[in-house]
């Protein structure tokens, strides 16, 4: 069983839509016990940085429920655009810190490079052979995109993916068994279909 | 600057329910079924999908969100939804549904706070805001609300760049008097606006052709364009035809 995480900001429902589509049962967990009962986790994120640190910790419970299922059971973890952003130290849209499971920051796109930021839109993403989810296809693939900010990791390994947007940058990470991806696979079609269909095969 | 991100963007108007196409923002045809359009759409893999009701701003209404949660269930691509979103709550409940983006237009004007606020709670990206204009090209451009009924005393540049210093993520920029016209998107007003701002700016009003679309977003006049009466119909004056045409 899956569990999206809900904790108020993040959109639940897309992820689980396409879950369901999929043939895959999934959950919201919003509590500790409820997160205990799963056997993989996916953090949905869109908004402020701070506003989903804010609502991950409101309840306290929560995220020590998190970290154990995580860094000490390992069940498989995907983050999903903020909810990618949220599992580094910090990002440069907020004051919160992150849940520093990965070590990195959220930095912005250059303002100043002519980009118009947000980079909304659908973008090559290309991987390398040791992407478990896109199964090791290095064709690229399109996947959908809004954010104004980007994770940069403090070291390039379990960098899988990456895609270009004034120069390349982070489109996803997998590490043992938290995974990250800055695009939205839930609102990406086929090749969306096929990354969450990877990661319930994990 | 061509960008690789360009996207053309499906609308639709929904109405009571169902699907119509405006013209000038007033009534003009029906066109069918929401759910089974979404779901054309969504074979078609289209890059994003608008979804407007306009009536709920005029009529101070709550957006119809049994139908947006239906459609929402339809799209395995990003989803905008306008109309009616007039405050904090009601664009929670829409975002809840499986929405990622939310336009607000007409509400900004009476409270142009309210677009930090959304943002400070969605993100900018999810905040899309609509800025409606009469005029065309090097006429004298004025800005109107409730789908083009009320003039807004504030200049039209001034007021996208306000909107871009609230924190709004894309504006959907559309030509009041163009719109459901097939008389060509107005590509002055357009480019005038997207020099002037960072954020992206999709085009929308008057659009004749796919073709025309995707060379606006070739020379990078715009990030996106939505194409309504495109997307409605077989051409100009012929029946209803939902679907991407493909380019000759």
């Amino acid at each position: 069983m899956i569990g999206i995480v809900d904790y108020g900001v993040g959109n639940v429902a897309s992820v689980s839509n396409m879950l369901k589509r999929l043939g895959l049962e999934s959950v919201r967990v919003s509590s500790s016990k409820a997160v205990a009962a799963v056997d993989r986790l996916i953090l949905p994120g869109v908004g402020a940085f701070d506003a989903g640190m804010q609502a991950l910790r409101r309840d306290g419970e929560l995220i020590t429920a998190l970290e154990e299922r995580v860094l000490t059971d390992r069940v498989p973890f995907l983050g999903i655009c903020l909810g990618m952003q949220m599992l580094t130290s910090g990002s440069d849209e907020g004051r919160e810190p992150g849940l520093g499971w990965v070590s990195g920051r959220a930095k912005r796109f250059g303002k100043d490079s002519g980009l118009k930021v947000p980079h909304v839109g659908w973008n090559s993403t290309t991987s390398g052979p040791g992407s478990k989810l896109l199964g090791g296809s290095q064709t690229p693939s399109r996947f959908y995109y809004v954010h104004s900010y980007y994770v940069e990791v403090d070291h390039n390994d379990g960098v899988t993916m990456t895609a270009e947007y004034g120069g390349d940058f982070c489109a996803g990470f997998e590490r043992e068994n938290v995974y990250g991806v800055q695009f939205h696979p839930e609102k990406s079609h086929r090749s969306g279909m096929q990354l969450l269909g990877n990661f319930a095969g994990l | 600057m061509s960008n690789r991100t360009s996207r053309l963007i499906p609308t639709l108007e929904l109405s009571g329910g169902s699907l119509i196409k405006t013209k000038n923002f007033r009534p003009f045809a029906h066109v069918g079924d929401p759910a089974n359009s979404a779901r054309i759409f969504n074979e078609l893999e289209v890059d994003e999908l608008i979804v407007v009701d306009t009536r709920r701003t005029r009529d101070r209404r709550n957006p119809p969100f049994a139908v947006i949660e239906e459609l929402a269930s339809e799209c395995f691509m990003p989803l905008i939804y306008g109309g009616g979103v007039d405050s904090l709550r009601v664009a929670s409940e829409v975002m809840r549904l499986g929405v990622e983006k939310i336009v607000v237009g007409s509400a900004a004007y009476e409270n142009p706070i309210l677009i930090r606020e959304l943002v400070d709670l969605f993100g900018s990206q999810a905040v899309v805001s609509a800025v409606d204009y009469r005029g065309v090209g090097d006429e004298r451009l004025r800005l109107c609300s409730d789908s083009g009924r009320h003039r807004e005393r504030v200049g039209l540049f001034d007021w996208v760049e306000t909107l871009e210093g609230l924190g709004a993520g894309e504006l959907l920029l559309t030509s009041v008097d163009r719109q459901g016209t097939w008389e060509g998107l107005d590509l002055t007003t357009i480019a005038s606006v997207t020099n002037r701002l960072g954020i992206p700016v999709v085009a929308h009003g008057g659009a004749r052709s796919v073709a025309e679309a995707r060379s606006v977003l070739d020379r990078g006049e715009a990030s996106a364009v939505a194409l309504g009466s495109v997307v409605a119909f077989q051409a100009k004056g012929k029946g209803v035809l939902v679907g991407l045409p493909e380019e000759e």
